[in-house]
């Protein structure tokens, strides 16, 4: 299954993949309207070190413990993509307490929102890659995750 | 073909059903469920009664589950004792079912001390069911003057969601704080805080010393008055069926890392079961979803002749209220990093080169790097722990680990 990666030298910090996260699954079809002066909820974010930076999204886990975890059963396995069902989620937030990786994080309204690599959306691969200005996060078959 | 039997319709149970499934395709399996419901979303329940949801979402798995798993429910029964030697399970009305392997994943019972004049309070109710939730529903009005007693993670969940629904909230307990199991002393005052900012009133270490209908007389002389009462005093691990058939039980029923009972062919998970706490070493009842789910899981794969283990159980709660979220984990010693404002507090506790657990109020984000260290003992000194304890975040961890967890270079 093709999936995310990162190249953490090849990262600028630019955060454009956090804008194109957003604008990606806003359903909005101008930038400029999505995200103008907004506070934006995207769902990978850029994790910065004192001389390194990467983007953070969902590793899409074999074995995902934040499934296993989730206690409204919203969280569950789609063609090996881990989806949510905002239906079913109460934000409770257990996923954030168990994701290894540090990737998940609620939407503004406290309900949990999470990388289904834009196929969903009408950007159809995702959109963080795609924008990424200096191939430091790719879409690809790499072997199964952990 | 090979017959499974597994006692309860929890998660615990549907674990088990994926586990079984996970290895056998083809076994017969059969649930024994008191309740008559399919196996929906327990701690969803408070969440019901503040409206953030209903019982058709909060079904845990699709409508189809148990036809597409193979598996036959039996609604409405009770399995009331085990013969180990036929390796029958008898159920209430007398009937015999043959197993190869059982899972009792019973869960547990609320525990109701013997207040005296208890049985003369007509609206009294306890949390554990979404019958239960339902009840009390009913049992409410907006005028309703709501004592709760217990203010651990039940009764605290059963007040945040019908808070807005009733008059006034009263929650008592003996332990002298909120949230007793899982906060310590300044952690739970903050809690308590917010929670009194919310409207709700505390009487802590304090009991009750006896009941008329609509009024508690507290040992501390205190009397409240009240309409509906919700008892959340605590649960007791459903372990009467392994103790009856002569298998080790403690508070709970003991199980090893595979899952397995000191009975053969018998295997436990849930809140039923004790097991090892990884972040302690010691025994004990982990009655949380996530390790009832994961004990399942794993019970089901040896019930189909698998060889799993799973041995990184640690106690972990997330858990809101109004907002303010407290997520904990693991075990509470060693030495303390401290991070407070006014709303947020973040312990660290570390020991023999291990974050060993932390209590997070207010500052939940990424905190799952931190559990994922206790859980996989990650040692301290392999990480950049001066960071770490700052911010939870991946820089912390060295280059190598980092291109294996986000390069996918193994």
């Amino acid at each position: 299954m093709k999936r995310v990666f990162v190249n953490e030298e090849w990262c600028l910090g630019c955060h454009l993949c956090e804008y194109n996260c957003a604008f990606a699954n806003s359903g909005l079809s101008d930038m400029a309207l999505a995200l103008k002066g907004k506070p934006i909820f995207p769902r990978i974010h850029v994790e910065e070190g004192e001389k390194i930076s990467y983007a953070v999204s969902c590793r899409h886990c074999e074995d995902p413990i934040c499934v296993r975890c989730c206690i409204a059963g919203a969280l569950h396995k789609e063609d090996g993509v881990i989806c949510v069902d905002q239906n079913k989620c109460v934000g409770c937030l257990t996923c954030v307490l168990v994701c290894p990786y540090g990737a998940l994080a609620p939407n503004e309204d406290g309900i949990m929102q999470k990388c289904e690599l834009c196929l969903q959306n009408a950007c159809g691969e995702p959109a963080c890659a795609a924008g990424c200005p200096n191939n430091a996060i790719v879409y690809e078959e790499r072997g199964a995750a952990e | 073909m090979k017959k499974y039997i597994i006692i309860g319709n929890g998660v615990a149970a549907a674990g088990c059903i994926e586990g079984i499934r996970s290895v056998d395709r083809t076994g017969e399996i059969t649930v024994i469920s008191e309740e008559n419901h399919p196996v929906y979303c327990r701690p969803l329940i408070s969440y019901y009664l503040e409206g953030k949801t209903d019982p058709q979402r909060m079904l845990y798995r699709s409508p189809d589950f148990y036809e597409k798993n193979g598996c036959q429910v039996l609604y409405g029964e009770r399995a009331v004792r085990l013969c180990k030697e036929s390796k029958q399970v008898e159920l209430a009305d007398g009937s015999l079912h043959p197993y190869d392997a059982l899972c009792i994943a019973a869960g547990s019972t609320p525990f109701v001390p013997p207040f005296a004049g208890l049985e003369t309070v007509s609206r009294k109710y306890s949390f554990m069911t979404l019958d239960n939730a339902l009840a009390l529903e009913k049992g409410i009005t907006p005028e309703s003057r709501v004592l709760i007693v217990g203010a651990g993670l039940i009764g605290l969940k059963c007040a945040e969601g019908i808070c807005g629904r009733v008059a006034s909230v009263t929650v008592c307990d003996l332990a002298g704080r909120v949230l007793s199991s899982i906060l310590d002393d300044e952690c739970a005052a903050l809690m308590q805080r917010h929670l009194e900012q919310k409207g709700m009133e505390f009487a802590l270490g304090d009991s009750a010393a006896r009941f008329e209908d609509g009024r508690a007389y507290m040992q501390s002389g205190r009397i409240i008055d009240f309409d509906v009462l919700v008892l959340a005093v605590g649960v007791r691990p459903n372990i009467s069926l392994i103790k009856e058939a002569g298998g080790d039980t403690g508070r709970g029923i003991v199980i090893d890392s595979c899952m397995r009972t000191s009975l053969p062919d018998i295997y436990a998970a849930g809140d039923c079961a004790e097991g090892m706490d990884a972040s302690s070493g010691q025994q004990r009842v982990l009655a949380i979803w996530p390790n009832a789910y994961m004990q399942g899981y794993t019970a089901g794969q040896n019930m189909a002749g698998s060889h799993a283990a799973f041995d990184k159980a640690i106690p972990m709660n997330s858990i809101g209220f109004f907002g303010l979220h407290a997520m904990t984990a693991g075990s509470y010693e060693g030495d303390m990093y401290e991070e407070k404002t006014e709303t947020s507090i973040k312990r660290l506790f570390t020991k023999d080169d291990l974050l060993k657990g932390f209590i997070l109020i207010g500052c939940k984000e990424r905190a799952g790097i931190y559990t994922s260290m206790i859980r996989e003992k990650t040692p301290v000194s392999s990480v950049n722990f001066e960071l770490l304890k700052k911010t939870a975040s991946t820089t912390a961890f060295s280059p190598d680990i980092r291109r294996k967890k986000f390069g996918g270079v193994v």
